[in-house]
């Protein structure tokens, strides 16, 4: 039976895509950037509304919710699968209460009022059936595609406003982002950026290499420098693994240290952060490897730091800059509350 | 042969602080080579005078004029000077260059001529007084203490093709082969960027010295210095007082010379060569200083085996007082911070804070210990090793790990290369960063630091003057891909290897002294109280 084929190949897909993301986790396979898990998330989650058997919303979220359980349970550091999935999930909500008809703006605000009133949860359950549901959810989860492949160069486009001529520019480790970022400036400023190498990983050569073949002035400079040359350094642009809602970042590690180093010195510090990389996580709970080299030590490498939001100045995302106090309201715009907890 | 009295000013030694003097001599007209003989002596009397005096030549002379420094030496002019000197002069009298030794022929030449042009000018003018040099020099009244402004040694100010000049001029006097260092000028304004534009120090050192003028375990001690062979502030400055025991062992006063002025000048050469192979640390500076004190102290009738013995014992007890029983004072002091329970956190390999950690887990102190290390260097290894050999319970991070790892921490023991005058404590790089997130924190951070290594410069960020070391070691395979196997090749590409960096003081709680338990800020107290005893 056709139906049956695509349910299989469908969950073909799935597997392949969860087994692609615990091997990325391990370090095993390739490295992701996580614009390209975005990107795959959604696409598979576009075929899943494509493909999956649902008649009406509210099952179309149950088997969202469900594999999306899934997909962050492998990997649970790319948290930019589960932001995808609650995208999605808002999407849905969106075109459901757009098809009955209800104008979105009651139920996208949340005053206070409304959360005294209402009696609590909505009582739409999302139970009617609409034809057209699964077109519209589809075309929204285009543009949601396409907007995703724009992230990169929206950010880049706003570097010439940020970065003059004749400034220094700290970074560490390796962030496509930045990365982008940097050589869309370098194209009409010149000026010169320190890449603090980022131990044990040393990513930070790879990025060294990479801007400098774009004539950008680098130099690499080993951790423990960092507060050292920090006197020298005009602004510190980084990228991040994730946003979290208080306007923290969870960051590669060493990033803390930079944080606090900038801060001394009073030194601007620049996150460039996509949006899909906003994550309704407010804390940190330590993300570590242990590895035991003598049998009478423990040796901790922990693979990301949380920066608290009081050492960010900027954040510059695709949809332009904003500051760290600001966060919260920019993820009440792209998440559902209700799908915080997936 | 009329008599000529010459004059000479002998510039300032900031160094070892002596004061401007005027040394008359009379000199008689004599033949070329015995004047050169003459001037090779008296090379050998200023060659502990260090970098303060300009070329011979005149141009460059005419250009210091503008310079208000006040320790310039008179240049030879045809004039005269113009400050009053209480000279006793039977005859006129003429100023004569503080006189460069490595002169050409033509230089001498000239200068003869000047000095013979000014003598028949003088006896002329005798009776005008109040001559005016034409030249233009820069005078201080030659007698009066001029105050001490300290000038920067030439070997820090790599940026300035001038003062790289004059040193290379003194090496060459000295005979000792220069290690060129092509220069980074990263990020500073003023000074241009060499063509490369990046950093090669450090490297191999060709032994094309002549063994007669640096002692074997001077060029041993060197390229162990530069191999990286002794390395930490304490074994450094050990080593050194050990080598210099030798030199003395081997030394012979020459005839017709005192021992207490030719030992120092034969110690001269010996100083710069190592400088080369790296630059001196403060605590070798110091020691340097006590040496060259006590050995100008030693009374001229005493007999060379008998000075010899002196200066032995005086090294001997220098060692074990500034060095052994110093760290077994703060070990004393700093056992009585550690409680039972505590976790505490230290910093690549230092000699000192390993001996306490050491001595106080002797004394039953339950504790243990987190040892930060960074690349390139991975000292924390070597002191990984030392305190899991004795026992100890170690656990070992990277710096990048460090605000993972500082809750857990009770106290912070750090080591120091040198305490500066303004309380800034220099130290392997990476220290300051420890000490800043240790404050973000609020754990208690404590330096262990002998008084030897105090020092009387002053610095408040660690780019105005750093030691930078081999900019290869930064290099890494990770994956199987070497990144920055080529960075030479390309332009924009370069490595910043500094070694030392310095932490201000609001970072550091405590600083453990044999002295005693001191804030950052006391250090140029005890630095004077040092200096009176002295």
């Amino acid at each position: 039976m056709p139906g049956a084929d695509k349910e299989t190949e469908l969950s073909e897909r799935i597997e392949a895509f969860l087994s692609e993301l615990k091997r990325c986790g391990s370090g095993a396979g390739s490295l992701r950037g996580s614009a390209e898990t975005a990107r795959e998330t959604t696409s598979l989650l576009r075929r899943i509304t494509a493909q999956a058997r649902w008649s009406n919303a509210g099952d179309l979220m149950e088997i969202i919710r469900k594999e999306g359980r899934r997909m962050t349970a492998g990997q649970p550091s790319e948290t930019t699968v589960g932001n995808m999935v609650r995208r999605v999930l808002k999407i849905i909500r969106e075109e459901y209460a757009r098809s009955r008809g209800s104008t979105e703006e009651a139920d996208q605000q949340e005053s206070l009022h409304k959360l005294l009133t209402s009696g609590g949860s909505s009582e739409d359950n999302f139970r009617q059936h609409f034809t057209h549901l699964k077109a519209n959810v589809i075309e929204a989860i285009n543009e949601l595609l396409t907007e995703l492949e724009g992230t990169t160069d929206n950010i880049s486009m706003q570097a010439l406003e940020h970065i003059h001529s004749n400034e220094v520019i700290m970074t560490i480790g390796r962030s496509r982002t930045v990365e982008a970022f940097l050589k869309d400036a370098a194209r009409k400023r010149k000026f010169h950026v320190i890449v603090a190498e980022c131990a044990p990983f040393c990513q930070g050569h790879e990025m060294a290499t990479s801007l400098s073949k774009e004539d950008i002035e680098t130099t690499v400079i080993p951790d423990a420098a960092i507060f050292a040359v920090m006197s020298r350094v005009n602004k510190v642009i980084i990228g991040t693994q994730t946003v979290l809602a208080n306007g923290g970042l969870r960051a590669v590690n060493g990033t803390h240290t930079l944080a606090l180093a900038a801060k001394h010195h009073s030194t601007p510090l620049i996150v460039c952060a996509p949006m899909f990389k906003l994550s309704p996580q407010v804390s940190d709970t330590p993300f570590t490897r242990f590895s035991e080299i003598l049998s009478k030590v423990n040796a901790h490498c922990p693979v990301f730091d949380y920066v608290p939001p009081e050492l960010i100045t900027l954040f510059i995302s695709n949809i332009g800059g904003n500051a760290p106090s600001y966060i919260y309201r920019l993820m009440s715009e792209l998440y559902h509350p209700e799908d915080h907890e997936l | 042969m009329a008599d000529s009295v010459g004059r000479q000013v002998d510039s300032i030694n900031h160094a070892t602080g002596k004061i401007n003097r005027l040394k008359l001599f009379k000199r008689k007209e004599l033949t070329k080579e015995e004047k050169q003989r003459l001037r090779k002596e008296k090379k050998q009397h200023k060659k502990n005078k260090k970098d303060d005096r300009g070329p011979p030549e005149k141009e460059k002379e005419k250009e210091k004029a503008s310079v208000p420094a006040p320790s310039k030496p008179a240049t030879q002019s045809p004039a005269h000077k113009a400050a009053p000197v209480p000279v006793n002069a039977s005859a006129s009298e003429s100023p004569v260059a503080a006189e460069k030794p490595a002169k050409s022929k033509a230089e001498l030449r000239a200068e003869r001529r000047a000095r013979q042009d000014s003598e028949r000018a003088s006896k002329q003018g005798k009776k005008e007084g109040g001559q005016q040099s034409t030249s233009s020099k820069p005078k201080a009244t030659p007698n009066e203490l001029q105050p001490v402004v300290k000038r920067l040694p030439d070997h820090v100010q790599v940026d300035d093709p001038v003062a790289l000049k004059k040193l290379a001029k003194k090496l060459e006097r000295q005979q000792v082969r220069q290690i060129n260092i092509v220069m980074l000028c990263l990020l500073s304004d003023c000074c241009p960027l060499t063509d490369d534009g990046f950093i090669q120090v450090f490297s191999e050192i060709t032994l094309h010295i002549p063994v007669t003028v640096i002692h074997p375990s001077i060029v041993r001690l060197g390229l162990q210095y530069s191999q990286g062979i002794i390395a930490g502030s304490n074994a450094r400055s050990v080593a050194l007082l050990h080598a210099f025991k030798q030199v003395i062992q081997d030394y012979s006063t020459p005839p017709n010379e005192e021992l207490s002025r030719d030992l120092v000048n034969k110690l001269s050469p010996y100083i710069s060569f190592l400088s080369q192979c790296r630059p001196l640390s403060a605590s070798m500076g110091n020691a340097i200083k006590y040496i060259k004190k006590e050995i100008s102290n030693i009374p001229s009738q005493c007999k060379e085996e008998e000075a010899k013995r002196i200066l032995q014992e005086c090294i001997d007890s220098y060692i074990n007082e500034k060095i052994i029983l110093a760290s077994e004072a703060i070990s004393k002091y700093a056992i009585e911070k550690i409680s039972d329970g505590d976790v505490i956190l230290v910093y690549g390999c230092s000699s000192l804070v390993n001996h306490i950690l050491c001595e106080a887990f002797e004394k039953q102190r339950k504790f243990r210990v987190i040892v930060v290390d960074s690349r390139p260097r991975l000292e924390g290894r070597e002191a990984l090793r030392r305190l899991v050999k004795k026992g100890i319970r170690c656990t070992y991070v990277l710096i990048s790990a460090l605000s993972y790892i500082l809750p857990e921490v009770s106290k912070v023991f750090l080591g120091a290369h040198a305490l500066l005058a303004n309380g800034y404590v220099m130290s392997r790089v990476g220290t300051s960063q420890i000490a800043l997130v240790a404050k973000a924190y609020n754990v208690p951070v404590l330096v262990c630091c002998e008084t030897y290594k105090f020092c009387e410069r002053v610095q408040t960020d660690s780019f105005v003057s750093n030691e930078l070391d081999d900019p290869d070691d930064l290099i890494v395979t990770r994956n199987g891909k070497t990144h920055l196997e080529n960075w030479q090749t390309v332009k924009s590409l370069g490595l910043l290897n500094l070694v030392y960096d310095v932490t201000p003081p609001d970072f550091v709680d405590l600083v453990i002294t044999d002295l005693g338990m001191i804030p950052c800020t006391s250090v140029p107290v005890v630095l004077r109280v040092k200096n009176v005893d002295q």
